[in-house]
């Protein structure tokens, strides 16, 4: 009993750390640049393929790839602020009409980022071993990749927070999220911080593509689903608040793990319930204000 | 202008309406085959984009729910199509989304924004797996088929649906319940101040346009003939209604119907053997349309119209 226990919650725990870093990229991207980006989940495939690329042609070892597919994903989400997005918030009349019309045009860019990965990649299902020896937990047994995974988000993660906290760019950043105009008056290039947050999502979601290529099998449709639990996990989390985004990763992940070992067909639809209900009753979620 | 011109205008426009209407109520007399079955799923989209804009345009709500109406209707035509006749059946499909759209509205419709985007986005997705384990592990059934209809009975079910749209439509926009639906939109509490009772404006709008929607999924499921869970609540039948609306422009009532009709042609010409590529072609046009042409294709001819007028005045 106490076995399958810790099998469940230390399985959903090393799930949420991948939802985590997906949910704090959407968050960044959402909280201050306020795009809620529906190609979020797109930026997680291209740096699965990277990596699987890299791997598989090149024998790069994908921890390796981290540093190689983080400042790539970096640049394009960077430049797609720049071009797409700072055009569009320059014709918006309001801050409403802004998210309404990025949020459509991430919806092209999920279609043009994915068909172009069917193209190159094709669409069927890839896979490498990497670390794949099993790992013993109390009794739970896990295989070692997964576990490197969960330490490699949480390191991540942790560093971000502090880099948020005790730099002065991470400063100008949470000073652009409470309130983007002030913050210009203050001095702070609202733009370019802007995009920056763009891109650090972006790159976020990269982090959390080269890492969940290493346990699982890859699909160039993948994205939207992650991209889902990324918004539900924010809303869980409370909409635009990233300490809350990393928290409620780890919870929707252990939920999804309970739910999967009741009856794993119902996992997805839980999710949904989940987000459904709490958009209903409190949709500041759980950090929110 | 003077009162004459106006009336010959009007009887003008009026003429060609009837005769339009006319073309397209004799169509599969003189153009059989594959014309009646392209121009089915034209209607089914010009529809769905239509009823989209009729609530979205005007309010400024921006619903992702079409999928969730189009698929209960679609499922109405499932369950009901082997028991009862065409018209009961799509009109049950009509019903049975308002019916759902009516208590979605009522719980919902106090979020605003992207709340509301995301809600109603949520909401298709949770209906659509809980219909897929219904299925799987208490029916123990995959799909379902539907009852098979001559495609030009679906064709004159789609093109009156459609009239029926339009004149609804037509009708709102002219009234005073129309005015109440535009007032939300411009601004909601001056309106509840002026007396619009905003949350039963809302809702209703809401219903009727998921009326619609429900009965183009009852008719076309009979050409689909089999369906399950994640054809029926394909979430691509929430986002194509809305860059239909928006690559036509919603300013105009006939802008939506323009988007929807060319975005429909390319598809049922391009889909089958270009998938990824008109999915990718699909992306960009998305983009495009939003970065450049926020007035929609309808909105594009006046600004080219008068840039032309600015032009000519430039010149003397």
């Amino acid at each position: 009993m106490l076995v399958k226990t810790l099998d469940i919650v230390i399985g959903g725990l090393l799930m949420g750390g991948i939802y985590a870093l997906i949910a704090m990229g959407l968050s960044l991207q959402y909280g201050v640049a306020r795009v809620l980006n529906i190609a979020h989940g797109e930026f997680i495939t291209l740096g699965a393929f990277t990596t699987w690329v890299l791997y598989t042609a090149f024998g790069i070892n994908p921890l390796l790839s981290l540093v190689i597919v983080g400042p790539l994903i970096f640049i394009i989400g960077f430049l797609l602020h720049r071009t797409l997005f700072r055009s569009l918030s320059k014709s918006a009349p309001s801050l409403a009409a802004f998210e309404g019309s990025s949020l459509l045009a991430t919806f092209g860019l999920l279609y043009i980022i994915q068909n172009i990965a069917i193209i190159a990649w094709g669409a069927a299902s890839r896979a490498y071993t990497y670390l794949a020896s099993p790992v013993n937990l109390w009794g739970a047994i896990f295989s070692a990749n997964r576990l490197v995974t969960l330490g490699f988000a949480v390191g991540i993660g942790l560093a971000f927070y502090i880099f948020l906290v005790r730099t002065r760019l991470g400063k100008a950043i949470r000073a652009a999220a409470q309130d983007p105009t002030t913050a210009g008056l203050m001095g702070v290039n609202i733009n370019q911080v802007l995009a920056l947050c763009f891109g650090l999502g972006a790159l976020m979601a990269g982090f959390a593509g080269v890492l969940y290529s290493m346990c699982f099998p890859i699909q160039a449709t993948m994205g939207l689903q992650y991209t889902v639990i990324a918004i539900i996990v924010v809303v869980l989390g409370g909409l635009g608040s990233i300490p809350g985004s990393f928290i409620g990763g780890f919870i929707l992940g252990i939920i999804g793990n309970v739910v999967t070992y009741k009856e794993p067909s119902l996992t997805v639809a839980a999710f949904y319930f989940i987000f459904i209900l709490l958009l209903l009753v409190r949709p500041t979620g759980i950090m929110g204000k | 202008m003077d009162i004459a011109r106006v009336t010959s205008k009007r009887s003008f426009l009026l003429g060609l309406l009837g005769l339009i209407l006319v073309l397209l109520a004799t169509l599969p007399l003189y153009a059989a085959g594959y014309t009646p079955i392209l121009m089915t799923s034209i209607f089914m989209y010009i529809i769905l984009t239509v009823s989209w804009t009729l609530f979205s345009g005007p309010t400024g709500y921006m619903s992702l729910a079409p999928a969730a109406f189009f698929g209960v209707g679609i499922y109405a035509a499932a369950i009901l199509g082997k028991y009862v006749p065409l018209p009961v059946f799509i009109v049950a499909g009509g019903l049975a989304s308002f019916i759902v759209a009516l208590l979605v509205g009522a719980l919902t419709l106090r979020l605003r924004g992207i709340y509301f985007a995301i809600f109603t986005f949520g909401l298709v997705m949770l209906i659509m797996q809980l219909l897929v384990f219904w299925e799987l592990h208490v029916m123990g059934i995959r799909g379902r088929f539907v009852v098979v209809i001559h495609y030009n009975t679906i064709y004159y079910a789609m093109l009156i649906i459609f009239v029926v749209l339009m004149l609804t439509v037509y009708f709102i926009k002219r009234s005073k319940f129309g005015l109440a639906l535009q007032s939300i939109g411009e601004n909601e509490e001056a309106a509840a101040h002026a007396g619009v009772n905003v949350t039963m404006v809302k809702v209703i709008t809401f219903a009727v346009s998921a009326f619609f929607m429900g009965a183009a999924g009852a008719t076309i499921a009979t050409r689909w003939t089999y369906i399950d869970p994640y054809i029926a609540f394909n979430v691509l039948f929430s986002f194509l209604p809305v860059l239909m609306a928006i690559f036509g422009g919603m300013g105009q009532l006939y802008g939506p119907v323009i988007g929807a009709a060319i975005f429909a042609y390319l598809q049922e010409k391009l889909v089958t053997t270009f998938s990824e590529l008109y999915m990718l072609i699909f992306g960009i046009v998305l983009v495009v349309a939003i970065l450049y042409m926020p007035d929609g294709l309808v909105g594009l001819i006046p600004r080219l119209w008068r840039r032309r007028a600015g032009g000519q005045r430039a010149n003397t």
